[in-house]
């Protein structure tokens, strides 16, 4: 065990800092990426758990059955081109635009929403087929990872509106600032997982 | 036409008088206590006009040292009700032998044993840890709050908003008799049909909420609100175990989350994760309730090790011997931590490879855990010791925990604990270790720390009392629960038929009324220490000699911890300072920046309680109302973008000066 520190009565170092400097900013981002990976993990667990649940058809309907890749592709892309908005809408905020920063994120939203709409007339359509969640193991598991990933969405829109209402009326200060890089963050995680729900569950379901 | 019942169904759900068990005297008496108790407590409160101190200075309080007092408390309050729990189970178990069938029927006895391990692990031992990391860590690394102030608040109601809700089960319909983890398909809505598994579902989600959040905050306060020179191999040992302890809450409970949520979906909504029926896998939440669980066990005991390490340089005024292995032995415990987690079921029948594997990582972690003790132990040696009620508990901790260590690595072995599987042996085991470990522990940080949070001492005669009452008592309740578990005999019953078990049984029952002793002591030990406070009083802030930064400042510290943030220069860094003859600077003060009370935490947690006893009750109006309540309190508070404030410099003047008058007086 070595010891750093002078013997006593040598020059004594500074104790205080006397001077107050600034605090940086960089706590909420970093706690916003525990959140994330922390949100991840919940994904986690629901993909595991359709692993292995998900070829339980309980002589039902499996995914090959159900799965209409066109409407999947459709869906994938609004979700995928709003990702790209919100790089605009950031991009714009960066220039100090709250005019376009807001056109985009209506943008973003709009693809949000319109990947919602497809979501639910995707899961009316398999209900009035009779593939309800309770049909088998595997429809669990799917509406379960899906819906998850559909209530994520639905938040990321609902929390969009606000901040743009919060843009509008407070500017781009700081505070907004962080916020629109938090939701973006959340909104590109989205995304993310999404490409794990379309080739897992679709692209695989399809084929299996 | 909706008929009178329709009515009644749309509003109360299936909540009715019949919830209440009146016709149940152990339970009527209970409520009848806990009423008086209750408003005993408000009419004292009220009397006394305190309501509005106790909502501005502690409710909506983001300062992260009211936090965790408010946690502690929380944590000892659930002790005793988990600890009555204790007591019954045990007297059932002496008393219910042969002939006698007892005083607890088996849906009753059943409830208490679920409630005692779902409250000690969730509502006392979880909110005792975070209660006193929140504490102490912002303190350890000169910070003058977390990383998050309000999510704290908001955390620490959320975790007291799941024990009102587990508490309420016991006056308003009934609790889980599905164990402690809700292992389907018992927990199901076909083996389990009424609001108990509710309680407990929602009771645990509310709360692993709060869990989550401090997580993030706590690790997000340690990476980036160290003080200036304070690297991490700076970091005081007791920070580093926090660390890593909210490291795997941040990972685990989301996986909690997870399997309660399709437990629930099961249960409401009719799907078919876990059932019998329709391709359901109730092996899969044994892995997911485990992953999370074994984990957890880690997040309740490497804190522990932390208040050990402290309390051990401390008393022996010496440096922690072997601080690098220290910190790396705690890595490497929390990493393999995830990997063990199968343990819980070599009995599932996943095959001898996989039960090796996972026999293998479990002895695994015993390496860096062992390398721990001889920390401790080399630490002591040719150290001063000194043995005040802290060091006491080391000294208990050592070799009992060693001895719960080693009987778990009997059980990590495969074909051993196919035979001891689901035994008193188990419960013996377990025991061991969290009470030897996480209790004890957090009994030393609590005699440890108290006089910073308070600023006097803990009286140590009735300290000594709790511990001797503790530790004796351990022993005699679990050295019989191990032979009789060695023999076979299975955890959870009800009554025995063998006669020949019975003295073991009371000697258990017993040995817990000898922990029943000590649990008085130490309520004890706080009234007599709260009368004697002038004769414990210390203004020095530093009572025991110690080597880390939250003996550098007042007892109770500013509400700003630190007029001026410390420089670190060395490891225990306030040992350093005092070594190198520093001086604490009594002027130059400057106003000082902080975050602002909020009520938005408290009462996001109220709303949360309500939706959750609205789903348990099925009282769907109210569970919808409260819900969008939820969504629209949360959105109106981001709108408030006055966060913080200056405490004036004159404040901060009259504070410090009163601390330099109090330091001038002694010396």
């Amino acid at each position: 065990m070595h010891e750093t520190t002078a013997p006593p009565g040598a020059a004594r170092p500074v104790f205080y800092e006397r001077e107050d400097h600034a605090h940086g900013d960089g706590g909420t981002l970093l706690g916003f990426w525990l959140y994330l990976m922390s949100d991840c993990l919940v994904f986690a667990a629901l993909f595991a758990t359709y692993g292995v649940l998900g070829a339980n058809y309980a002589a039902g309907p499996s995914g090959a059955h159900l799965f209409d890749l066109r409407l999947v592709a459709l869906n994938t892309s609004l979700l995928l081109l709003s990702s790209i908005t919100y790089g605009f809408a950031m991009l714009e905020m960066d220039r100090e635009r709250i005019g376009a920063t807001l056109r985009w994120l209506a943008v973003t939203g709009l693809f949000g929403a319109g990947f919602l709409g497809i979501e639910l007339y995707e899961f009316a359509h398999l209900v009035h087929e009779g593939a309800t969640p309770q049909r088998s193991a595997f429809l669990s598991a799917f509406f379960a990872l899906v819906g998850t990933h559909g209530l994520h969405v639905t938040f990321g829109v609902i929390w969009l509106v606000t901040l743009m209402t919060q843009v509008r009326r407070f500017g781009l200060i700081a505070e907004n600032r962080r916020r629109l890089l938090c939701l973006s963050m959340f909104w590109h995680f989205l995304d993310v997982v999404w490409i794990g729900v379309f080739t897992f569950v679709y692209l695989m379901g399809v084929s299996r | 036409m909706f008929s009178n019942l329709d009515l009644r169904q749309l509003v109360f759900g299936r909540l009715s008088l019949e919830a209440v068990p009146y016709h149940e005297p152990i339970l009527l008496w209970t409520f009848v206590a806990v009423a008086a108790g209750g408003v005993a407590l408000l009419g004292l409160v009220t009397w006394y006009g305190k309501w509005g101190y106790l909502w501005r200075e502690w409710f909506t309080s983001v300062d992260h040292k009211k936090i965790g007092i408010m946690y502690v408390v929380l944590a000892i309050v659930m002790l005793l009700r988990g600890f009555a729990d204790a007591i019954m189970m045990v007297t059932q178990k002496a008393l219910s032998v042969g002939a006698s069938e007892g005083y607890l029927p088996p849906h009753h006895y059943d409830q208490v044993f679920t409630a005692h391990g779902t409250i000690m692990i969730f509502f006392m031992a979880m909110p005792f840890v975070t209660g006193v990391m929140n504490y102490v860590m912002p303190l350890q690394i000169g910070a003058r709050d977390v990383a998050f102030p309000f999510l704290n608040n908001f955390s620490f109601w959320m975790t007291a908003g799941g024990a009102v809700l587990t508490m309420l089960s016991l006056f308003v319909g009934e609790f889980s008799r599905a164990t402690w983890l809700a292992y389907p398909p018992l927990s199901g809505a076909a083996y389990s049909p009424g609001v108990g598994v509710d309680y407990y579902i929602w009771g645990l989600q509310i709360a692993g909420v709060g869990s989550t959040l401090s997580g993030i905050n706590l690790i997000a306060t340690i990476v980036k609100m160290r003080a200036p020179g304070m690297t991490m191999m700076k970091l005081p040992v007791f920070c580093w175990t926090t660390l890593a302890s909210n490291a795997i809450i941040v990972t685990i409970f989301p996986v909690l989350t997870v399997a309660l949520a399709l437990l629930s979906l099961d249960r409401y909504v009719g799907t078919h994760f876990f059932t019998n029926d329709y391709g359901g896998n109730s092996m899969m939440y044994m892995n997911l309730i485990w992953i999370w669980g074994h984990p957890e066990v880690y997040v309740l005991v490497l804190p522990a090790f932390g208040i050990y390490s402290e309390v051990v340089s401390t008393f022996c005024s010496k440096r922690l011997f072997g601080y690098a292995s220290m910190v790396y032995a705690t890595a490497v415990i929390a990493l393999v931590s995830w990997l063990t987690w199968l343990h819980h079921f070599f009995t599932m029948g996943a095959g001898a490879n996989v039960n090796a594997f996972f026999g293998i990582t479990t002895m695994i972690i015993s390496i860096p855990t062992g390398a721990k003790v001889f920390n401790w132990l080399f630490t002591m040696y040719r150290g001063r010791i000194r043995f005040e009620v802290p060091m006491l508990w080391v000294m208990g901790f050592i070799p009992t925990f060693v001895i719960g260590g080693l009987t778990g690595v009997l059980l990590a072995v495969p074909p051993a604990d196919f035979v001891l599987h689901n035994s008193l042996f188990l419960v013996a085991h377990f025991h061991n270790v969290i009470i030897g470990g996480v209790v004890f522990g957090l009994l030393a940080g609590v005699n440890y720390w108290f006089p910073k949070a308070f600023g006097f001492k803990l009286d140590p005669f009735w300290g000594k009392v709790s511990f001797w009452c503790w530790l004796t008592g351990f022993w005699v309740v679990f050295t019989p629960l191990y032979v009789v578990g060695l023999m076979g005999v299975t955890r959870r019953t009800q009554h025995f038929d063998d006669p020949t078990l019975q003295p073991w049984l009371t000697v258990a029952a017993l040995g817990a009324f000898i922990i029943m002793a000590g649990i008085l002591a130490f309520v004890v030990q706080i009234l007599v220490s709260i009368l004697r406070r002038e004769r414990l009083r210390d203004v020095t802030g530093d009572p025991w000699g110690g080597r880390t930064l939250e003996w550098s400042t007042s007892s109770p510290p500013p509400p700003y911890n630190f007029a001026f943030t410390p420089v670190v220069h060395d490891l225990d860094a306030w040992w350093d300072m005092k070594r190198r003859g520093h001086e604490r600077p009594v002027e130059g003060y400057r106003p000082i920046h902080m975050p602002r009370n909020t009520s938005t935490g408290i009462v996001l947690a109220g709303i949360s309680t309500v939706l959750g006893f609205a789903l348990v009750w099925y009282i769907w109006w109210l569970a919808a109302l409260s819900f969008v309540g939820l969504i629209a309190v949360a959105l109106a508070h981001t709108y408030n973008y006055n966060r913080d404030y200056f405490i004036p410099v004159e404040d901060v003047v009259r504070f410090e000066s009163h601390r330099t008058a109090q330091l001038a007086a002694r010396a």
